[in-house]
């Protein structure tokens, strides 16, 4: 644009009025916290369940149970499920399967002593083989028959009682945490497993809560969904485990993005309101040199779109400031209840290209927003005018 | 002369109408979302305040998920300092959809409702649900949602207990006050046993809590200690509480959400702040001139304070009064909206106290660095400033 007004022009203008220019974006970068923030918090739950599911596990549980936790699985419907052709082999020609009895157990935390609800899983010896991002990465795996257990990481940290070495009791048993896994930020981390055969018999439970196996060939996946679910001796449903686990944290998701969203909006209103002060007093101040650049040729379509760009620019400052502090949210742990497991659930802020795009948008809009009106002012001053201003 | 400063106050603060009226509504929004956010954490509380004292909450010590047997209850009563005991399950039914969540027990329909007192129905309405094996009573706010009416039958698909469920709404309670849920649905456990009788005998006569009343409140202690030492080195050990214990334990298990949202409400003041003060410091710019005319008639650096002082604080109490007025309307309005995901949605007194605490903070924070500046500034400095 041949008769545009330079953008150094403009960003000296921000820089002559530091203390307004800083307040104003000031109050813009605490938006974009607060924006980018909710989203990190989100992509991280997402993350957190997505990676907890692996994509060729099917977990299988009663029909309109919803979780783990509420469902039950009578012993005789197992081996139906376990010898269908669609579940893989190993080389002895066993079925890659877990039977899972998941419960809730009342913990308290180590430095509150405030109680919490945990998942305990008792897993059958071959889930190490079903779930290859759980790792131990302390201690022993449990052994089949013994009252031991083993923690996840966020478990550990979090709970009095949970760590290597250390018992736990419920049951009437007590419980020896012989090792600590790793579970590459899943779901997983934040529960407690043992052997299933054993927490059944300290929890008196002669059913399971869920058949985790492993499909033979991805594709095979509808026809094992519809055998088990028309299967008139089974008043089972079958899902994808990352789906399984999409499903867990739809509520928990909706409730953070909405929370979050609303909360960034009616904030954002604050902010553009700010932006469009300053932006008024910039042009109230520079009246006499707006009439100037008139007078030098620079058309209205020029100072509208110098100031639109000041805001602009204004915006992105508080943008950048506030990505920046947001970038260190990544360190932080968030650990809350999931609504509809019962469950505590620990997941961590993520911070990735989209949602920076999304954040430096949203400061963008919010910018120009405020500049409009202060913007479109300057633009339609008269030349006289503005110069007998002065 | 303090009329005269007030005047003098209200026609700096309209000098510049637009900017004062923008700031103005910044502060209202700023104010009535604070106010909304404290009501928001205040309804994560409501269940522990509503609370009676009088009230303990036995559940199975390994975790709620676990029952008890119902042959407990006459082992509860028995204890000293036990008034009454009724005993109650969660049913986590599911209506038509999981999104149209709503709390549902099944109690005991004879003497829950005594324990209750704060559940408001009419004997009538008491004594057709008493009747109905399959009758239901339904919360004002729960009925006024999904339409219900007496005579109306509600199907649930079980979740936790199996199967396709009708009940039929024998009665609509009001709460006794405005912390009471009236978002609960409440229905015959003797319904929920004898279905399980038949399906799942070894799940029936299982309970999944004990509500307790006791003779004082002072001794919830020792009553507490006392029932839970009956079942000690059982199958199901108990864990005695009082009922505000009780409530309080599913709040901290959401704690960093409403320490999240506490936080952020404090961001939304913090915002408003970084806006006023941007207003006072242009308005205390372009009066540079003005001030030092100030100084140089006479008045000193305390009198220009006050006037900065009190223009600030007066746009932030114009504003502040605007915020609380519409925070009623528009918490009455998300209230509506949100429906029984907030069973109670109520703006306490200490929440208007904090907002106009709030607002008048921002107001003299606002005004500090410009009126050092006013202070500091030479009479020819500012006379040779161009405004």
């Amino acid at each position: 644009m041949a008769s545009g007004i330079p953008v150094y022009y403009v960003a000296r203008n921000l820089w002559t009025r530091r203390l307004t220019t800083g307040l104003t974006a000031g109050g813009m970068a605490l938006v974009v916290f607060v924006f980018a923030v909710v989203l990190m918090l989100d992509e991280g739950l997402k993350r957190t369940l997505v990676t907890t599911g692996e994509y060729d596990n099917v977990v299988v549980t009663r029909r309109a149970s919803e979780t783990e936790i509420q469902s039950l699985i009578q012993r005789e419907q197992v081996p139906i499920v376990e010898t269908h052709p669609a579940v893989a082999l190993d080389r002895d020609g066993t079925a890659l399967v877990s039977r899972e009895l998941v419960v809730l157990i009342s913990l308290n935390k180590r430095n509150s002593e405030k109680p919490s609800n945990i998942a305990i899983r008792g897993v059958s010896p071959r889930a190490l083989e079903l779930r290859p991002q759980v790792k131990i990465v302390e201690g022993r795996m449990f052994e089949a028959g013994k009252s031991e257990i083993i923690a996840g990481s966020g478990i550990t940290r979090r709970f009095s009682g949970a760590g290597v070495g250390e018992r736990l009791r419920f049951g009437q048993r007590d419980w020896t945490v012989v090792g600590l896994f790793d579970a590459g930020n899943s779901g997983f981390d934040s529960e407690i497993w043992g052997d299933v055969e054993q927490l059944a018999q300290a929890f008196r439970r002669t059913t399971y809560s869920a058949v985790i196996v492993r499909l033979a060939d991805t594709r095979r996946f509808d026809q094992l969904k519809r055998d088990i679910e028309s299967d008139p001796r089974l008043t089972l449903e079958a899902k994808r485990e990352q789906v399984y686990y999409a499903d867990q944290s739809k509520a928990l998701s909706t409730f953070i993005s909405i929370l979050g969203l609303t909360l960034s909006i009616i904030f954002s209103v604050g902010a553009m309101i700010g932006a469009m002060i300053t932006m008024y007093a910039s042009v109230a101040n520079r009246v006499a040199e707006i009439g100037t650049l008139r007078a030098l040729g620079f058309r209205r379509r020029a100072i509208l779109a110098a100031f639109l760009m000041e805001s602009m620019l204004l915006g992105l400052v508080g943008g950048g400031v506030g990505l920046f502090f947001a970038s260190f949210m990544q360190l932080v742990t968030f650990s809350t209840m999931n609504f509809q497991s019962f469950a505590e659930l620990a997941f961590g802020f993520t911070l990735n290209g989209a949602i920076v795009a999304k954040s430096v948008a949203f400061a963008a809009i919010m910018g120009l927003v405020g500049g409009v009106l202060p913007a479109a002012r300057a633009a339609r001053m008269k030349i006289v005018d503005s110069l007998r201003a002065a | 002369m303090t009329a005269h400063v007030l005047k003098l106050i209200v026609k700096n603060a309209l000098r510049h109408k637009l900017r004062t009226a923008l700031t103005a509504a910044g502060i209202v929004v700023a104010i009535l979302s604070f106010g909304l956010l404290q009501t928001v954490i205040g309804a994560w509380y409501a269940g522990a305040n509503a609370a009676s004292d009088a009230r303990l909450v036995t559940r199975n010590a390994i975790s709620l998920a676990f029952p008890m047997p119902l042959s407990y209850a006459s082992r509860i009563r028995a204890v000293d300092g036990v008034a009454a005991v009724t005993h109650a399950n969660w049913f986590g039914g599911v209506y038509q959809d999981p999104k149209n969540f709503f709390v549902q027990f099944a109690v005991d329909a004879r003497t829950y409702l005594d324990l209750f007192p704060e559940f408001r129905l009419s004997e009538a309405e008491r004594t057709a649900f008493v009747r109905d094996r399959k009758g239901a009573i339904v919360g004002r706010k729960l009925a006024n949602q999904y339409g219900f009416k007496v005579g109306d039958s509600i199907p649930l698909r079980g979740t936790i207990f199996p199967g396709q469920w009708e009940f039929v709404v024998r009665g609509i309670y009001d709460g006794g006050k405005p912390t009471t849920d009236t978002s609960q649905m409440l229905f015959q456990w003797d319904y929920l046993n004898e279905s399980m009788l038949k399906t799942f005998p070894r799940r029936a006569n299982q309970v999944g809590f004990y509500v307790v009343r006791i003779e004082n409140p002072d001794d919830a202690a020792a009553v507490s200690r006392a029932i839970d030492e009956q079942f000690k080195n059982s199958i199901a050990e108990t864990v005695t509480e009082t009922e505000k214990a009780f409530q309080l334990g599913f709040v901290s298990m959401s704690e960093a959400i409403v320490v999240a949202i506490r936080v952020v409400s404090f961001v939304v003041i913090v915002i408003i702040l970084a806006v006023m003060a941007n207003t006072m410091a242009m308005s205390a710019r372009e009066r540079l001139a003005e001030y030092a005319t100030l100084k140089a008639l006479g008045f000193g650096p305390a009198f220009l304070a006050t006037l900065i002082l009190g223009e600030s604080v007066a746009i932030c109490a114009a504003g502040a009064a605007a915020g609380i007025a519409l925070t009623f309307p528009v918490a009455a309005a998300f209230s509506a909206k949100m429906g029984t995901l907030f069973p109670v949605f109520h703006v306490e007194a200490s929440t208007l106290v904090m907002q106009a605490v709030a607002a008048l903070v921002v107001g003299l924070a606002a005004a500090v660095v410009p009126s050092l500046r006013s202070a500091r500034i030479s009479i020819v400095n500012g006379l040779r400033h161009a405004g």
